[in-house]
């Protein structure tokens, strides 16, 4: 099912939230919405839950305005940054919750709850209870239970943000999988720019309440459209007047047209890559990335003079 | 060594202070009443009037208790959950009653359902007895009782949050449906507290029962109002033997609470 976000805006108090923002997402889709901490993102998804209201602007779900529909009329499964496990019910009667809600014949819901207890490898913890869970275990029983309804679009808030490092990269890969299975349109917000680009077809990258660009991971790193977005979508780093990305300078022993002269002050080997540090004739700092072999090759060493030609190169105006 | 004597030291004053307080003038209750045997004492609870007055009682907790916990628990989610004009007034007015001498209590409702008061002229034209009946009873009740039901809410409220509540709504759960499946199993131990509470407050309520009740002996008299009319009369062996069951009931609401404090915790 396809979601139309039309020129939506919210406002907390004096609080700008959401300023105008449209986006089309696609049917079928999994879309990150990106965005440091306060720009919006997630009061952008719980509009499209239905779980706040916005002040302007409108939601189609499906091609149905869903602006003041209730949420429990969207028929859409969310999936909690803290889980919101429902603490008094076993894992079992938490995924059978939805199906419940809805008076489903009892034999149905005992088939369904294991089918998903099942996809969520979570067969044996059906009589346990949230509490007796490690966190990555909450979050995938929160999706069986988002999932046992069969809503037509999936929202994630931070699913795998109070998680630590291992469990959250396991999560980011399982859930693209199971994308691939079950083909509901998902959208999921995170902070977390490797998250989005790893796992989804496409990303909206909101600031400060407004949307900067809407695009396939590769298009965003490629070609961002501003400023924000090239420095918040991988490293970029300012080269004469315009941005540049540590991996896209070169590095040449003579002067060259464009190249900006400088010092090798540091050279760090992160396995097969190595990290160039340099300051140019006024101090400022340049980093520079390069295999490990072409450093090597380069026969580069600390404290020459050398000079940095960008190979690909943006100017954005202010 | 030091640290030991102190903390033995500090348990046998709290110890020593609840004993005088709290524990000697029961025991003395108690040591009187069957002083001279059981027989006394049961026959001074069978009188019709005695008996009539732990009818009133059970009466007016059993309309009481539950109002308040519906009123309580409703008070609850809106303070917590709600934004509307004049919750600070309604959240700090649901404590007046904890603030106001029940005697207080009792002239306002004077005020309102006697003879010249604001309801008191229209009530008794339609042929209502509020005053000096039941009615006035049960209200006079239900306003000393009522903070305890969303005293014990509140904060429960407050900690669980509403997420579990948004996940029900998401889940495709009605207002109904969220408060009978997530909210009340959420602050069910919290709101058996209350009511324990409430129900200990409504069977010791005296002073503002014992103002617009007019104290008619076997008909608006309650437990405790019996107990002082015993002792007005002489009959000592008869309020001993009122404030023991009084006693007795107090002990159970407190051995419940004990028991259900722990399950609490490891809930």
């Amino acid at each position: 099912m396809s979601i139309l976000v039309k020129n939506i805006s919210k406002r907390f108090g004096d609080f700008v939230a959401l300023d105008d923002v449209s986006l089309d997402v696609e049917s079928g889709a999994l879309t990150a919405l990106l965005g440091p901490s306060g720009s919006g993102k997630s009061t952008l998804l719980r509009i499209i839950a239905g779980l706040e209201t916005p002040d302007r602007g409108e939601i189609l779900l499906a091609g149905k305005d869903a602006t003041v529909l209730a949420p429990q009329k969207r028929n859409v499964g969310f999936v909690f940054q803290h889980y919101a496990a429902f603490k008094h019910m076993t894992v079992w009667d938490n995924v059978a919750f939805g199906l419940k809600v809805r008076k489903r014949p009892k034999a149905e819901i005992a088939e369904r709850v294991d089918e998903l207890l099942n996809l969520v490898q979570l067969q044996s913890f059906g009589h346990r209870y949230p509490a007796q869970l490690s966190g990555g275990q909450r979050q995938r029983m929160g999706l069986a239970r988002a999932l046992a309804p069969e809503p037509q679009v999936l929202l994630l808030d931070e699913p795998f943000g109070a998680l630590d490092a291992r469990v959250r990269s396991e999560l980011r890969e399982w859930l693209r999988q199971l994308h691939d299975v079950v083909h509901v349109t998902t959208v999921f917000v995170t902070h977390d720019q490797d998250e989005a680009m790893e796992i989804s077809d496409e990303i909206a990258v909101i600031n400060h309440g407004r949307l900067e660009q809407v695009g396939s991971p590769r298009q965003l790193y490629d070609e961002p459209a501003s400023e924000f977005v090239m420095t918040f979508v991988g490293d970029a780093q300012p080269l004469g007047e315009s941005l540049v990305r540590p991996h896209d300078i070169e590095l040449l022993a003579e002067p060259a047209e464009g190249a900006i002269e400088a010092m090798i002050v540091r050279v760090t080997l992160l396995g097969r890559d190595a990290k160039v540090e340099l300051h140019d004739a006024s101090g400022a700092e340049i980093l520079v990335l390069m295999t490990r072999d072409r450093f090597e090759e380069s026969g580069y060493w600390r404290g020459q003079t050398v000079w940095a030609q960008p190979v690909r190169e943006r100017v954005f105006s202010a | 060594m030091r640290a030991v004597v102190s903390r033995l030291g500090l348990r046998a004053i709290a110890l020593l202070y609840l004993a005088i307080i709290l524990v000697g003038p029961l025991a003395i209750v108690f040591w009187r009443t069957f002083e001279d045997g059981f027989a006394p004492a049961w026959d001074a609870l069978t009188t019709p009037e005695t008996l009539n007055a732990f009818k009133l009682t059970l009466i007016i907790t059993a309309i009481a208790v539950p109002v308040n916990t519906v009123f309580g628990i409703v008070c609850a989610l809106a303070i917590v959950r709600r934004r509307f004009p004049g919750k600070g007034v309604l959240n700090a007015f649901i404590d007046l009653p904890l603030a106001l001498s029940p005697v207080v209590v009792g002239l306002a409702l004077f005020l309102l359902y006697g003879e010249n008061g604001w309801f008191g002229g229209w009530l008794s034209e339609h042929g209502i007895q509020v005053l000096f009946a039941l009615p006035s009873m049960v209200i006079a009740t239900i306003f000393v009782s009522l903070p305890f039901v969303a005293r014990e809410v509140i904060p429960t409220l407050r900690e669980i949050g509403d997420e579990q509540e948004q996940a029900a709504r998401t889940l495709g759960a009605g207002g109904w449906q969220t408060f009978w499946r997530i909210t009340l199993p959420s602050i069910r131990w919290a709101v058996i507290y209350g009511v324990i509470l409430t129900t200990a407050r409504c069977l010791g309520e005296y002073g503002a029962v014992a103002v617009v009740s007019g104290r008619l002996q076997g008909e608006t008299e309650t437990a405790t109002l019996r107990v002082q009319e015993r002792y007005e009369a002489f009959d000592l062996a008869g309020a001993y033997a009122i404030s023991i069951v009084l006693a007795l009931i107090a002990i159970l609401v407190l051995v419940a609470m004990t028991v259900i404090r722990p399950r609490e915790e490891t809930a």
